[in-house]
């Protein structure tokens, strides 16, 4: 094994690691506040790519327009889902809320695949993330590279958001105490409202690019990547958002090296990240940055 | 004391007459369903025998799913992997070794598994008792965690298997899948199974594990402090439930005769959810009558999926697809409006049963 070698699968596994991170920042967001997992997390990045690709295709905007075009919509649609099906639920079991997210989930895939059918769609890669970088013995994408930057870049804007402004500090007041909140005069239904719209705007930013990446959309795309962001949040410490960044790269890398070095391996690429979320979950069920127990 | 013991005497005496009376009331019924079945099997068109087996087997799942996640409380999605182990182990062994070189095209199968070929009994056996070890083995570390980390974990543990039987090209044949599965299954295998299933998580609910498991449910820790072991119970409720999903695989694999790992996704455990939601959580009887509402129900909807005439005045389009929205629907409507579900967590009795007819009501009993 050659250093290019292992430093391209690295930059590879940052590649992907940064959108497993940026879908789970949604995912570690609500868990935090709610309790819940938002099983449904995932679809909203398939309808976000759907609501992009529209956006070029029918109402033929530039590329940039459509992205922040859909991460409205999703956003919209984030907070349509915690409205319509969650929040009444709010004082039942937590299990009902969990077999709700699920039927949003089954809701989203079967409407995409009655409006928009099954067969996949050619998605745009706009022409800035088309060319192919060499550093040294290394090719990359520059789609990769920016992926990558935009990644840390927006997890310094959620730093910001979390930790220096007055929203932030409500949601971690509720991630805390979600019942003392309401006394204290905050608005608990804005609070996660906008925990719902910021985390599906992230995903439809994740989903965006994960469509410009295997240039191709279709309904049922959203569960993989939802499942391995939640793995990816639970790796890094579910409720805590670098955490979620921190363990989408771990999770991205592994499965690229993994791939890279045992090719006979790669058919089993999907069920590598429950295995590592079963081996978490026994030997630190808080994650790697976790801090109070899960319960 | 002496009018005390006279008076425990009595009721033993009429408790034990009341037992005896359920009982016989119970064959009685069985032996209906029975001659019912047995007219079904004789006069009954193919289509309508298929739907019948199809109930028989959902009502075993469910039932079985019902264990674990209603009346032990451990929210789990894993059926589809257990499904799956049953049929794929169950067909594997009844398979003729001509079959089996007939199957694996890409790659010949592995030798101890190529020239096995047992009856359909031991094979039903062989598939629950492969989907039993395996909850066996997985419930050590799946049981660590609770909530909606077990949820997760189990659904992680659906989807390995799937993958697993996707690549093991030598064993499952892979994406392929096996085809030409004898079709054994018939209704005294579907419907026997299902009373077996049936009969004994009855018992077991009714016994002392099963008030463990509920006690369980309703609160682990006070449960512990009561001297329950909750990590055996789960166990034991698990590896029962995974022991009847499997020979339910073995069935479905032997009347469908075609089985892949598309078969086994998680829409399965999805449908499987609805039952038992619907049904109500913790209630065997609810998971019955859901199993079959779904089961003929889901056969109704097929109407929206094909175009539909309306009094010869125009064509109403079919939408494929369109029944899997409606379930989700139903699942998040039942969940928002109707919590409960049919039955709650109250269970059949004869006691309620003969109470609607001397117009004495007790209602159902709650447990």
């Amino acid at each position: 094994m050659t250093i290019h070698l292992f430093l391209q699968q690295l930059i590879n596994g940052l590649g992907l690691g940064s959108l497993y991170g940026l879908i789970a920042i949604g995912y570690t967001m609500v868990y935090g506040i709610l309790r819940l997992i938002n099983f449904a997390h995932g679809d909203v990045m398939m309808m976000s790519t759907y609501f992009a690709f529209f956006g070029i295709s029918v109402f033929a905007l530039p590329w940039w327009a459509a992205a922040l075009v859909a991460m409205a919509l999703t956003a919209l649609l984030g907070i349509t889902i915690d409205q319509g099906a969650y929040r009444p639920l709010r004082r039942a079991p937590r299990i009902s809320a969990l077999i709700t997210a699920i039927g949003v989930s089954f809701f989203l895939e079967n409407v995409s695949l009655v409006v928009f059918g099954s067969r996949p769609r050619p998605f745009f890669r706009p022409e800035m993330f088309r060319p192919i970088w060499h550093f040294g013995g290394i090719t990359v994408l520059s789609l990769t590279v920016y992926t990558i930057l935009i990644t840390l870049g927006l997890l310094v804007i959620v730093y910001v958001v979390v930790y220096k402004t007055r929203m932030g500090m409500a949601m971690r007041a509720v991630s805390k105490d979600m019942h003392t909140v309401p006394l204290m005069g905050i608005d608990l239904n804005r609070v996660i409202a906008f925990t719902f719209g910021f985390g599906s705007a992230l995903a439809a930013i994740g989903g965006i690019l994960w469509a410009m990446k295997y240039p191709q959309i279709e309904p049922l795309m959203g569960i993989i990547p939802g499942l391995k962001a939640f793995v990816a949040a639970v790796l890094g410490g579910i409720g805590n958002v670098f955490g979620a960044v921190l363990g989408g790269f771990i999770l991205g890398i592994t499965e690229i090296m993994l791939v890279a070095f045992w090719p006979e391996l790669s058919g089993y690429r999907d069920a590598f990240a429950f295995l590592l979320l079963i081996l978490v979950l026994i030997f630190r069920p808080t994650g790697i940055m976790g801090e109070d127990l899960p319960e | 004391m002496k009018d005390d013991i006279r008076f425990i005497r009595a009721r033993q005496r009429w408790s034990a007459g009341n037992r005896r009376r359920n009982t016989i009331l119970t064959l009685i019924a069985v032996g209906l369903l029975c001659g019912a079945l047995f007219l079904a099997g004789r006069f009954a068109d193919e289509y309508h025998i298929r739907i019948l087996n199809m109930v028989a087997i959902y009502i075993t799942l469910a039932v079985s799913y019902n264990l674990i996640n209603g009346i032990t409380g451990q929210f789990s999605l894993e059926p589809n992997a257990f499904v799956a182990l049953g049929a794929y182990s169950a067909s594997l062994m009844t398979m003729t070794p001509l079959e089996k070189e007939m199957n694996f095209i890409i790659d010949p199968c592995v030798p101890w598994l190529a020239h096995v070929c047992v009856p359909f009994l031991p094979a039903i056996i062989i598939g629950g008792l492969t989907a039993a070890i395996f909850a066996l083995l997985m419930g050590f570390p799946v049981f660590r965690v609770r909530g909606d980390y077990l949820a997760i974990v189990t659904l992680g543990f659906g989807e390995v298997i799937r993958v697993v039987a996707n690549n093991m090209q030598t064993v499952t044949n892979g994406p392929l899948g096996l085809k030409g599965i004898a079709m054994y299954t018939d209704l005294r295998w579907t419907w026997g199974l299902a009373l077996l299933t049936l009969f004994v998580i009855v018992r077991l609910v009714n016994s002392s594990y099963g008030r463990a498991l509920k006690a369980i449910r309703e609160n682990e820790l006070a449960a512990e402090s009561m001297g329950i072991n909750s990590f055996r119970h789960k166990l034991l409720a698990f590896t029962l439930a995974a022991f009847f999903e499997g020979m339910a695989g073995a069935m479905l694999a032997h009347l469908i005769t075609t089985i892949s790992p598309m078969l086994f996704t998680f829409f399965l455990t999805f449908n499987l959810l609805i039952i038992i939601v619907l049904g109500g959580l913790g209630s065997l009887t609810g998971s019955v009558i859901a199993a079959i509402a779904f089961t003929w129900g889901s056969e109704l909807l097929r109407a929206v999926e094909e175009p539909t005439n309306v009094f010869g005045w125009f064509t109403i389009p079919g939408i494929p697809g369109m029944r899997m929205v409606i379930f989700a629907v139903i699942l998040i409507a039942a969940m928002l409006f109707w919590r409960e579900g049919i039955m709650g967590r109250k269970e059949f009795s004869w006691q309620w049963f003969l109470g609607l007819f001397s117009g004495k009501h007790k209602g159902a009993k709650s447990i």
